[in-house]
């Protein structure tokens, strides 16, 4: 049954009817839902907070409910987030598909995305990168709405003063992410 | 209406039994194929599909359709088949039991497609007859055979 399942969504996604692959990656921080239409990676979930039918029910309703599990399609996103989490890929080079986030958000999510491993920017850095300096509170829900966390890096953003801020995985795992990026150094 | 699942919900649930009632269809060698068929035309009418409230039947009434033409393949007559969008909600659903349908997996095919087709996809005799393409009695014959064979299986 199981090679019949995988044969079907290799099938699926040859034929185009694969409108949004997922599987779970593991991570340090526990195990990812990370989900990818044919434009990209659209959606990576954080281990403490999703909960599984939950993120599938919303996939379905915001982009198509042709949803299957399909960890072949996301061989590359795999292999990527785990060279990453030891440290050996700083870049990563994956197609993004954007279309869960718009406006503001989207343009301040691309400002972020545009950080380099191992620096940081204030909120209000990106709220004048998405082009309205004095909304720094929206730059704060962008990041707290990143569908892409991670690759999309929000955890790059931190307050004015060099504090910390907010993080969807908990700060714990945004400290760990800049420890491993050297930002933080292991001064703290 | 109800947002759709994830389809990936309907395999969860459905794609064992569905499996089986394909294996008791078509026999074990080609229920594969019919099986990838089944799902791969469900995929492609999913997003359309406006009545959710009986998937499950749904996706029987396809895969009765994929096992007839399958049978059709194999050199039977056509056979006119609904449109499974027109179906849904009113299938009856077969009682599956996937131990009785390994047994049905194991008769002879002509009992075999016609247990099949008569219980899991609630043909009438006339339908089975034009699936398998011999006469309605001749039909009702397999079937009465192989339901005799179940019979003093089960026993």
């Amino acid at each position: 049954m199981k090679k019949s399942l995988q044969q079907l969504a290799n099938r699926a996604a040859e034929e185009g009817l694969l409108d949004v692959a997922y599987t779970t990656v593991d991570s340090p921080f526990g195990p990812l839902l990370v989900a990818a239409t044919p434009q990209g990676l659209v959606k990576i979930s954080f281990p403490a907070t999703y909960d599984t039918d939950e993120t599938l029910q919303g996939l379905a309703a915001q982009i198509s409910p042709r949803v299957l599990e399909a960890p072949a399609e996301l061989d590359d996103v795999r292999r990527q987030l785990d060279l990453y989490f030891e440290g050996k890929l700083h870049e990563f080079d994956l197609p993004l598909d954007w279309q869960l986030s718009k406006g503001f958000r989207r343009r301040a999510l691309r400002a972020i995305d545009r950080i380099p491993y191992g620096k940081t920017r204030s909120y209000t850095e990106i709220a004048r990168s998405a082009g309205n300096e004095r909304a720094v509170r929206a730059a704060g829900t962008a990041c707290g709405a990143n569908p892409i966390p991670i690759v999309v890096p929000c955890h790059r953003v931190l307050r004015s003063g060099g504090a910390l801020g907010g993080y969807g995985g908990g700060l714990p795992m945004k400290e760990a992410l800049l420890e491993l990026e050297g930002v933080l150094g292991g001064q703290r | 209406m109800t947002a759709l699942p994830p389809f990936q919900a309907l395999l969860d649930e459905h794609a064992a039994d569905v499996m089986a009632v394909l294996r008791g269809a078509v026999g074990r060698t080609d229920a594969d194929d019919c099986f990838q068929e089944t799902f791969l035309a469900a995929l492609r009418a999913y997003p359309k599909l406006s009545d959710d409230g009986n998937l499950r039947g749904w996706l029987l009434t396809i895969a009765h359709r994929k096992a007839i033409d399958h049978h059709r393949a194999d050199g039977m007559r056509p056979l006119p088949v609904a449109e499974p969008e027109e179906l849904a909600g009113t299938t009856a659903e077969p009682e599956l039991d996937a131990g009785v349908w390994e047994l049905v997996g194991a008769l002879p095919p002509k009992q075999r497609a016609a247990v099949a087709l008569r219980y899991a996809c609630d043909l009438p005799h006339a339908e089975i007859a034009a699936a398998l393409g011999c006469s309605p009695d001749a039909a009702r014959r397999s079937l009465h055979e192989g339901i005799k064979r179940l019979r003093k299986e089960l026993a």
